[in-house]
């Protein structure tokens, strides 16, 4: 029930309810309180001119200054955009070498490097590019390179692949299958012989001798691998595919070579270099040796 | 003489002269029950609740009002103690507040020389010799719980003195009040000039006014961008208009809010805006000081001729509305305590000026607690006003707030100005390298918080057979320990790969950061080496 009536002290209305004898006081608003609702109406008049306001079928009014969101973005972007254009044209300009020596060249290129790695490369070295052994991918953290481990040699590899078909600079080179060629005591004889040159399997003449009558024109005498063939390091704590006896069997019989995609007509340059950069980042990257200045390998084309 | 008539202080209110109504006393259920308003001498709780207890008021309707006209203020100068002490604290504040940005400080080569600024850009708070990083937002955020406690102490000794004195709206209303005595003459000149049509001579005087205002306004919006830069540098930018975008629009929006807020809302912020004096007056209580009017000692009211005929009729009150005349919210301080009242205290000098013309004694209105003030009805003996600073509450507000200060200080020479945070590649956990060991990849951010560069060393503590390199050594550098220089006041990331001969259990260790300068400042932070083989 409204009753109400004049509060004595103040002289004004109470609005008239009355709570446990609390009262409240219909004091009048300011009036340019007032104006203030006026001023909030002409902004909103104001608003619905220049900026998109009123929700059509498909998209909203637009506006008379044009404004959107996405424009906000597009802008926003171009001018990343352009940044990166001028990182990228700066990157075209040095030589592969010789990035690592500006450093803040290099971290732009490794920050973009990783990005396209994520892109173009963690489908088979992982996204930590840590490879799969089961799968037979190497891993591109560790020190062990097949064909060589310098920024100029993996931006080479980048570009060429390995044996990517129908690419005429690309890394290639062929394991010959031994099935057939080696009596069961032979075989294991070799693999105890693979082994020992990493102190693990037990030495022995036989094995020696059909090492080095087989093997060591690639693999070395002593195991040490050839980067210009992509012989693999035997004396090292290293396996792309196991080291156990059965999978060095196997690897000896019907040898599973890796392929890599040449990236030359996919990724740009730029991207490519980038690319090298992070690989090379990634803690087993080598100093290039300026004798090394041509790692184009002179080998046997594919059969 | 201060209780002339001790038997009509302490007896129920006295009516106010010229009140056409009877004091509406309705006696239900054995209770008087009053309309009238209490005098601040009794104010006891259950005074202000009889009052409002439920019974039947006389019923009466106003014509709906639901907008009311603002009525403008012209208050009147006044001389004495509280208005010369309002003049310095405004020259303090207002010297504080447009010149601390031009305070130099010398930091050396590597950082601003700007005593007070926000480095918003560079995420930097500098004051003086302080230097807060954002990850030590915590010491801000222990300023404004000073700030605030600051307040609640304030007002818990001295009332609204914060509203009274050194509040930013206070201080600029009577900045810009100053400005329209100066322009517009004093309170008469200001009505009769406000009454006048609009002629050639008063579009003058508004213009000149209005211009000051502006000039005022800006300045004041000019001066609150330069704690966001170094000073001479952007007002050289800003008048070139290199400035950045942000400069202008904050100056055009902080010109636009002094010149209304200051020049035209006033009192009327303090009124019906400002959530303070709402939050004060529940921290308030009766030993609170106020700038109260004694009315048991004042009314009723009369001239000082009546007075004379009749001096036992009348208060020392002679209502020569001198005490409204000057109040820079326009209220009447007679009325009793109230929202509107910032506790400025220019009525005590009015009202001082006023008793010492008459050859009453001073302090009809005066700084008094509600404690005091009934006291002083009943003719008791009252402490002076600035015991009333002395209690618990206000002791205790004292105490919290200058331990965090204490604290805050305490921690602030004490920190460490290096850091150092270590985030271990977890893709892949470990690498095996070709020689049968054991690399781990992490990314540690070495910071530094001096304004210069210095250089660090990284060693390893534990893993007794592992070594570490870092981005810039290579392998080959591989040892124990790395130095790196760290640029001043930075952070810099840097990749270290630690690496342990075959056969390492998996273990916990971690990275020191000793600082190679004479403060030899250090911090660890620890790690985890993963290998294949998990130790027992």
């Amino acid at each position: 029930m409204v009753n109400k009536r004049i509060d004595g002290p103040t002289g004004t209305e109470t609005v008239g309810h009355e709570w446990d004898g609390i009262e409240e006081l219909d004091t009048p608003m300011p009036r340019w309180w007032l104006w203030t609702l006026y001023l909030t109406i002409v902004w909103g008049i104001v608003y619905v001119i220049l900026y998109p306001a009123w929700p059509l079928v498909d998209k909203a009014t637009e506006g008379v200054l044009g404004w959107s969101s996405r424009g906000e973005l597009a802008k926003e972007m171009s001018v990343v955009d352009q940044g990166r254009v001028t990182m990228r044209e700066e990157l075209s300009r040095i030589p592969i070498e010789r990035l690592p020596e500006n450093s803040k060249m290099f971290t732009q290129a490794v920050a973009g490097g990783r990005s396209a790695f994520q892109v173009h490369c963690s489908q088979c070295h992982g996204s930590g590019a840590a490879g799969s052994q089961t799968l037979g991918y190497p891993n591109l953290n560790d020190d062990d390179w097949l064909w060589g481990g310098d920024i100029k040699a993996i931006e080479y590899t980048l570009t060429n692949g390995i044996r990517a078909p129908g690419v005429e600079k690309t890394r290639a080179s062929i394991m010959p299958p031994f099935d057939g060629v080696f009596e069961p005591v032979q075989l294991e004889a070799v693999v105890n012989h693979v082994l020992s040159l990493s102190g693990r399997g037990s030495r022995n003449a036989l094995g020696a001798q059909t090492f080095q009558d087989n093997c060591s024109v690639c693999h070395g005498t002593v195991g040490e691998g050839n980067r210009d063939l992509g012989a693999p390091r035997l004396n090292d704590a290293i396996w792309l595919y196991g080291s156990s006896h059965e999978q060095l069997r196997n690897q000896i019989l019907k040898p599973k070579m890796g392929r890599m995609p040449h990236w030359s007509d996919r990724l740009d340059p730029v991207t490519i270099k980038m690319l090298s950069a992070y690989v090379w980042s990634l803690g087993g990257g080598e100093e290039f040796v300026e004798v090394a200045a041509d790692p184009a390998v002179k080998v046997d084309a594919e059969p | 003489m201060p209780n002339r008539d001790p038997s009509r202080a302490s007896s129920a209110p006295p009516r106010r002269e010229g009140e056409d109504s009877e004091p509406t006393v309705v006696v239900e259920g054995g209770l008087a029950k009053t309309n009238e308003p209490v005098s601040s001498a009794v104010a006891e709780p259950e005074a202000a609740t009889r009052r409002h207890e439920p019974h039947e008021p006389p019923r009466q309707h106003l014509p709906a009002k639901l907008f009311e006209k603002r009525t403008k203020v012209h208050n009147k100068r006044v001389d004495g103690p509280f208005r010369r002490f309002k003049w310095f604290v405004m020259f303090v504040t207002l010297a504080i507040y447009y010149g601390t940005p031009w305070i130099r400080w010398d930091r050396g080569p590597y950082a601003p020389d700007q005593a007070v600024l926000i480095d918003l850009a560079n995420r930097r708070f500098y004051m003086f010799g302080i230097e807060i990083w954002p990850h030590e937002f915590y010491y801000v955020a222990g300023l404004l719980i000073m700030a605030a406690l600051g307040l609640f102490l304030v007002t818990s000794a001295v009332g609204r003195a914060w509203c009274g004195y050194a509040c930013p709206q206070t201080v600029w209303t009577d900045l810009f009040q100053h400005v329209d005595r100066f322009v517009d003459g004093d309170r008469n000149a200001r009505i009769k000039l406000d009454a006048a049509p609009l002629g050639p001579k008063k579009l003058g005087k508004r213009a000149f006014k209005y211009t000051i205002y502006l000039i005022i306004a800006f300045w004041t919006g000019g001066a609150w961008i330069m704690y966001f830069a170094d000073a001479p540098t952007l007002v050289r930018d800003f008048w070139a208009g290199e400035a950045a975008s942000a400069a202008y629009i904050t100056v055009a929006i902080l010109t636009l809010t002094t010149f209304t807020l200051g020049g035209f809302m006033r009192e009327q912020v303090c009124i019906y805006m400002c959530p303070w004096p709402r939050i004060q007056t529940a921290m308030m209580d009766e030993k609170s000081l106020l700038v109260t009017y004694k009315d048991w000692r004042g009314e009723p009211r009369g001239s000082v001729k009546k007075a004379k005929s009749e001096p036992e009729k009348f208060g020392d009150c002679i209502d020569c509305l001198q005490c409204v005349a000057v109040c820079p919210t326009g209220i009447d301080i007679r009325e009793g305590p109230q929202v509107g009242c910032i506790t400025c205290a220019l009525c005590i000098d009015a009202c001082d000026k006023v008793m010492a013309e008459i050859g009453r004694p001073r302090g009809l209105i005066d700084y008094a607690t509600l404690d005091d003030c009934k006291k002083e009805a009943n003719g008791e003996a009252t402490r002076p006003p600035w015991k009333a600073l002395l209690r618990p509450r206000t002791v205790a507000y004292f105490l919290i707030w200058g331990s965090i200060g204490f604290a805050m200080l305490f921690a602030l020479g004490v920190r460490s100005h290096v850091g150092l945070s270590v985030t271990p590649d977890r893709n892949p956990p470990y690498i095996l390298m070709s020689d049968g060991s054991v690399r781990n990849s992490y990314t540690l951010k070495l910071r530094n918080m001096e304004s210069r560069p210095r250089d660090m060393e990284i060693a390893l503590q534990g893993l007794p057979d592992a070594v570490m390199w870092i981005d810039t050594t290579g392998r080959d550098g591989a040892a124990r320990k790395q130095i790196k220089t760290v640029p001043a006041d930075q952070v810099l990331a840097v990749r270290a790969y630690v690496i342990a001969p075959p056969g390492t259990d998996t273990d916990d260790f971690s990275f020191r950061l000793t600082s190679r300068d004479e403060q030899k400042e250090s911090v660890e932070t620890k790690a985890r080496f993963d290998t294949p083989k998990v130790g027992e």
